[in-house]
């Protein structure tokens, strides 16, 4: 048996299939993957995320320890709530992990690593923070949903006193700000608008049943992975980790090369690769034969030779196949994918799929 | 509970088996593989005229999380695969009874030294899985 979340026993009242991910019992689906997946793109759906780790950094020099830790630059953080996607590189430009950055005071920032690399993660921030005198403390009590798709915020609203409320819509996308004892946030996985909320872990369960009330539909982790994906998001640990670089896994807008002057963990390695070029890239493919892309399929892009999908899926959006694929950097624009030994054509295409729930990328039948 | 008809066999890999009035066998997945496979989304079936031995992966069922393998319950020749599942993977969701993969015509004696299980038998052995 793994860790469990305070939803655990509401999951299994309402019938989800739990599996394992990273040490945590966690819902796959409750009924339907695809219909959860719709729900999202057309309405709202709720996830609960509360297996990922948050960790509260405090300390005068909090943001001067961030600029060092991470790849992308907390110095862009001006306004209070304001978040920041970036990876935690290695000494080689591995990346350790991706996670948002919460600005909240000066003194006090907020990080959201992955379930899977939780005890890896703190470790390391844990070792780096020493010098800077940070106070790191993991958040275990508090529990988070994401609550996501067009209707999703307004849903949202209505866990909270009307005053909160209207705070909460005002939110800009990438902020937060905290409200009583929530922290409420306008980010998510899906490529849909949307909150993620912090809460302690007594409320999760009636903010639950709150949401499925108001029309909210339980979504597990099956929808959130096909969801993503549409929407071109990265997953830690399928399409990077401490072996590649963010050059390589189409995280290159995440890095933050200027300043020259700052000095982070892994710039060395990745000013090198910048200078060489990168010999690989990630991209879009979107399968024109009828199948199913999953991970480790080996890409042939011709002349410039072999790559790897890194995810696949079924896209319930497009009704085709899609995948994330680490290719030769002179990969043109098709590709073959050895499915079980037969070779299907595939585009390569520029993510993300599905972003607001519409098709970005052009499906001929 | 699964749904386990009487009058079907059934393999330890979830395919259920039907005997048809020609000598020939239809073959699907049972309710409990399409339950545990989740929402399908593509279905390869095999060609008429292939030769398959008993045990050996003849067809694909895949969900949105996963591909799944299935196999000949019986060594003989495929007579048809059910062109519908192309357009429409589904029906082996909505009904796994129905939505038959391939017919087979055993070689002979194939289908008495096939290792099938009556419904009764297919339902205890789901329980004893779990």
């Amino acid at each position: 048996m793994g860790r469990q979340t305070p939803l655990f026993k509401l999951h299994q009242e309402l019938g989800a299939r739990i599996v394992d991910f990273g040490g945590w019992d966690m819902p796959v689906q409750y009924s339907s993957q695809i219909g959860e997946h719709h729900a999202v793109r057309r309405g709202a759906g709720v996830f609960d995320v509360s297996h990922m780790c948050v960790v509260d950094l405090k300390g005068p020099r909090v943001r001067e320890f961030l600029r060092y830790l991470v790849a992308n630059d907390v110095a862009k953080l001006k306004l209070p709530g304001k978040a920041l996607y970036t990876c935690m590189l290695n000494e080689r430009g591995g990346v350790l992990d991706d996670l948002i950055i919460y600005f909240l005071t000066e003194s006090w920032f907020r990080v959201v690593v992955n379930a899977g690399t939780r005890d890896k993660d703190l470790a390391w921030i844990r070792r780096a923070a020493g010098s800077f005198g940070i106070q790191v403390t993991e958040r275990d009590d508090l529990a988070m949903l994401a609550i996501q798709g067009s209707d999703a915020r307004a849903k949202a609203a209505q866990l909270l006193k009307p005053a909160d409320a209207q705070a909460a819509l005002a939110l800009e996308p990438f902020v937060g700000r905290e409200l009583g004892s929530w922290f409420v946030a306008r980010t998510g996985y899906t490529g849909e608008d949307g909150f993620e909320i912090m809460m302690p872990a007594a409320d999760a369960v009636p903010a639950w049943r709150k949401l499925n009330s108001l029309g909210v539909a339980s979504c597990g982790l099956g929808a959130r992975d096909t969801l993503r994906l549409e929407a071109g998001m990265n997953l830690y640990g399928n399409d990077m980790d401490e072996n590649t670089h963010p050059f390589e896994s189409g995280l290159a807008w995440t890095v933050a090369m200027e300043p020259p002057e700052r000095d982070f963990i892994g710039r060395a390695a990745l000013a090198a690769i910048k200078k060489s070029g990168s010999p690989r890239k990630l991209v879009g493919l979107l399968l024109e034969d009828r199948g199913v892309l999953r991970s480790h399929q080996k890409v042939i892009a011709g002349a410039a030779g072999e790559g790897e999908t890194t995810s696949g899926t079924f896209s319930p959006t497009l009704e085709r196949s899609i995948a994330l694929a680490r290719v030769p950097a002179g990969t043109g624009e098709r590709v073959q994918v050895d499915i079980r030994g037969k070779l299907l054509n595939a585009r390569v295409v520029k993510p993300p799929f599905v972003r607001n729930g519409k098709a970005l990328i052009g499906v001929t039948s | 509970m699964s749904n386990v008809p009487a009058d079907l066999k059934y393999t330890r890999s979830h395919e259920w088996v039907k005997s048809l009035a020609d000598g020939t066998v239809e073959i699907g997945i049972t309710d409990h593989a399409q339950h545990a496979l989740g929402d399908l989304v593509f279905v390869e079936v095999p060609d008429a005229g292939r030769a398959v031995k008993a045990g050996e992966a003849c067809a694909v069922v895949e969900s949105v999380k996963a591909a799944s393998d299935v196999y000949a319950p019986i060594t003989g020749e495929i007579t048809a695969g059910n062109p519908q599942l192309a357009g429409e993977p589904e029906a082996v969701n909505a009904d796994a009874y129905s939505a038959w993969l391939m017919r087979l015509r055993p070689a002979p004696g194939a289908l008495a030294a096939a290792a099938l299980m009556s419904s009764a038998d297919y339902e205890k052995f789901l329980a004893a899985e779990g």
